[in-house]
């Protein structure tokens, strides 16, 4: 049989429906595209070239040798121990806060608790406080004459006061204890969001097989949160080595720079007397370093385990 | 069986003991703080833990001290503007992402994603180079241009456009409506919840933004509202019923929009971690 009507021909014109829309959607997606490259991606080129300089602001001149301001960081006293304070936050707040936000989130996960939503609200209330305001919080709290001493001293815990901000151990433990105040409520909620898609019927299962709240924890809970959990914890690594407000507003970088962090350092050698960019920028690149090692490596642990 | 449901119950007394205390010490701080504004410094250093009645005198001491004013309107300015630029640009970015995506968009889409792993830190310097010589700095501007565009968010937005039903999309293309209606008239009205918290979030972020407006914003008239309180503590004597009230007062709007809009704060995160 013959068939009359050739199948129609597809219009061959260069704005079909799919490449109308697909032009729709560059169009959409532009703006913000192009403001995180030129806000984000070119200054990080530009970041690294000014650490190859020297001099003052507006005459920046490249360094002989090239890797100075590297060199120079090596020597710097400050520098080092900032580095060291950074770190030691890292190591220590962060495992605290993410560990105390696991269990926080477990227990409020439980249908039968009562006043579940009061808790969760109140845990999470920390996190609407600005970072200055609750720096100058805990510094008011945490003066020699202030609160937390006379409260301590009343109940006979201690004998006699700590000087908590002048101190430098006692200084980073006060913003020790800010951070994980003020983030581990953002974290918990993280986890019971995460949590909310855990069907409920498998801990009903390991009930039955006798496995007791802790044991669901790690066996359950855990492993099913591993991305939230590798989120938070590379969200977490993330905010705290470029620490800021708090060693600005809570220590001032603590007696004679025992608490100061790499970014508050960094703020001070550019708007000082004598600001030496090439320098700042070259500090802050190595945090860029640090930042995206320790984020890969996060990752590759989150991902082999 | 005595002995498990003993034990059971000191395990449940043990689990409400510890959320109480937890919530008590979440709490305490803020409620100390506004306690706080309302005494004076001998009664703060002194541990009281009720209000007196020295706020008025304590805010009058603050307005006198500081240009409380014009923080005010410049942190509620630059906040606002940045809200609504900010959920404009990646919202509708995310939804490009998504709705019309294909292996280019997804790649620079990845490529983006990237950029969260820069610490603001690193691009400081450059980034205040960049605002100096365009002539942007102590403008709003200049405060909330460099965080528009934030990957988390378009990341947020992308997600939530992906439960965007897309017969909805083509029915409104055979009634003639063009991408951008679409997305004006459809998207926004339905993803009211994603807006709310991505709102919020924003709305924080930016009243409590400290260290980029510490760096562009160079003369006293373009302060905002937490580099005021930072100022506060500046000098030798501290009047801490002061700044007791400075920080209730800087706390106070976010305190505000985190109880107004708490339910679908949470709710978004649930959609973000999804």
């Amino acid at each position: 049989m013959t068939n009359a009507t050739p199948a129609p021909k597809k219009k061959h014109r260069f704005w079909s429906m799919e490449r109308k829309q697909s032009a729709a959607g560059w169009a959409f997606l532009t703006p913000a595209t192009l403001m995180i490259f030129v806000f984000s991606f070119y200054p990080m080129v530009q970041a690294f070239l000014t650490s190859l300089k020297r001099g003052m602001p507006t005459a920046l001149t490249y360094c002989d040798p090239l890797w100075r301001n590297y060199q120079r960081m090596l020597s710097d006293k400050v520098f080092v121990q900032s580095v060291s304070n950074t770190l030691t936050y890292l190591i220590i707040q962060v495992p605290i806060m993410l560990v105390l936000a696991v269990i926080f989130a477990t227990l409020l996960n439980n249908k039968d608790l009562k006043f579940r939503g009061l808790f969760r609200t109140c845990i999470f209330l920390p996190c609407a406080t600005g970072l200055v305001a609750y720096s100058m919080i805990f510094r008011t709290l945490f003066t020699y004459d202030g609160m937390v001493n006379a409260v301590l001293t009343n109940i006979g815990i201690l004998s006699e006061p700590i000087n908590w901000l002048n101190d430098p151990f006692y200084a980073k433990f006060v913003i020790i204890v800010g951070l994980v105040w003020r983030w581990t409520g953002y974290n918990m909620i993280f986890y019971l969001s995460g949590m909310q898609s855990i069907d409920y019927s498998i801990y009903e299962a390991a009930r039955i097989d006798g496995a007791n709240q802790f044991r669901q924890l790690i066996n359950i809970t855990i492993p099913l949160l591993k991305p939230i959990i590798l989120v938070t914890a590379i969200m977490s690594t993330n905010g705290t080595l470029q620490l800021f407000d708090e060693s600005v507003n809570l220590t001032r970088g603590g007696p004679a720079n025992m608490t100061i962090t790499m970014s508050h350092y960094i703020y001070n050698t550019m708007f000082t007397k004598n600001p030496n960019f090439g320098y700042a920028a070259a500090m802050s690149f190595v945090i860029l370093i640090m930042v995206a090692v320790l984020s890969a490596i996060q990752t590759k642990v989150g991902d082999k385990r | 069986m005595r002995e498990g449901a003993l034990s059971k119950k000191v395990s449940r007394f043990c689990m409400y003991a510890f959320l109480i205390v937890a919530s008590f010490i979440s709490v305490f701080p803020l409620y100390w703080a506004f306690i706080s504004s309302c005494n004076n410094t001998q009664q703060i250093l002194g541990g009281r833990m009720i209000p007196s009645t020295h706020l008025m005198e304590n805010l009058t001491n603050l307005f006198a001290q500081q240009d409380v004013w014009r923080a005010m309107k410049n942190s509620f300015a630059t906040t606002l503007l940045q809200v609504v630029l900010s959920l404009a640009v990646s919202s509708i970015a995310g939804y490009g992402f998504e709705i019309y995506h294909d292996k280019y968009k997804d790649r620079v889409m990845g490529i983006l994603m990237l950029a969260m792993m820069v610490p603001f830190v690193a691009v400081l310097v450059p980034l205040f180079q960049m605002f100096s010589k365009a002539g942007l700095l102590n403008s709003w501007v200049g405060f909330f241009l460099p965080s528009l565009a934030t990957p988390f968010l378009i990341m947020y937005f992308r997600n939530s456009a992906r439960t965007f039903p897309k017969d909805t999309i083509e029915a409104a293309r055979i009634d003639g409506l063009n991408e951008f209606q679409i997305f004006i008239k459809m998207f926004i009205p339905m993803m009211k919840p994603t807006y709310a918290a991505a709102a919020t979030i924003t709305f924080m972020n930016a009243w409590n933004s400290y260290l980029w407006p510490k760096v562009i914003m160079q003369t006293p008239d373009a302060t905002t509202m937490p580099m005021l309180v930072s100022n506060l503590m500046g000098g030798y004597v501290i009047d801490y019923g002061v700044v007791m009230a400075g920080v209730t007062l800087c706390s106070l709007p976010t305190v505000i929009i985190f109880f107004i809009l708490q339910k679908s704060f949470t709710n978004g995160v649930a959609g973000a971690v999804k």
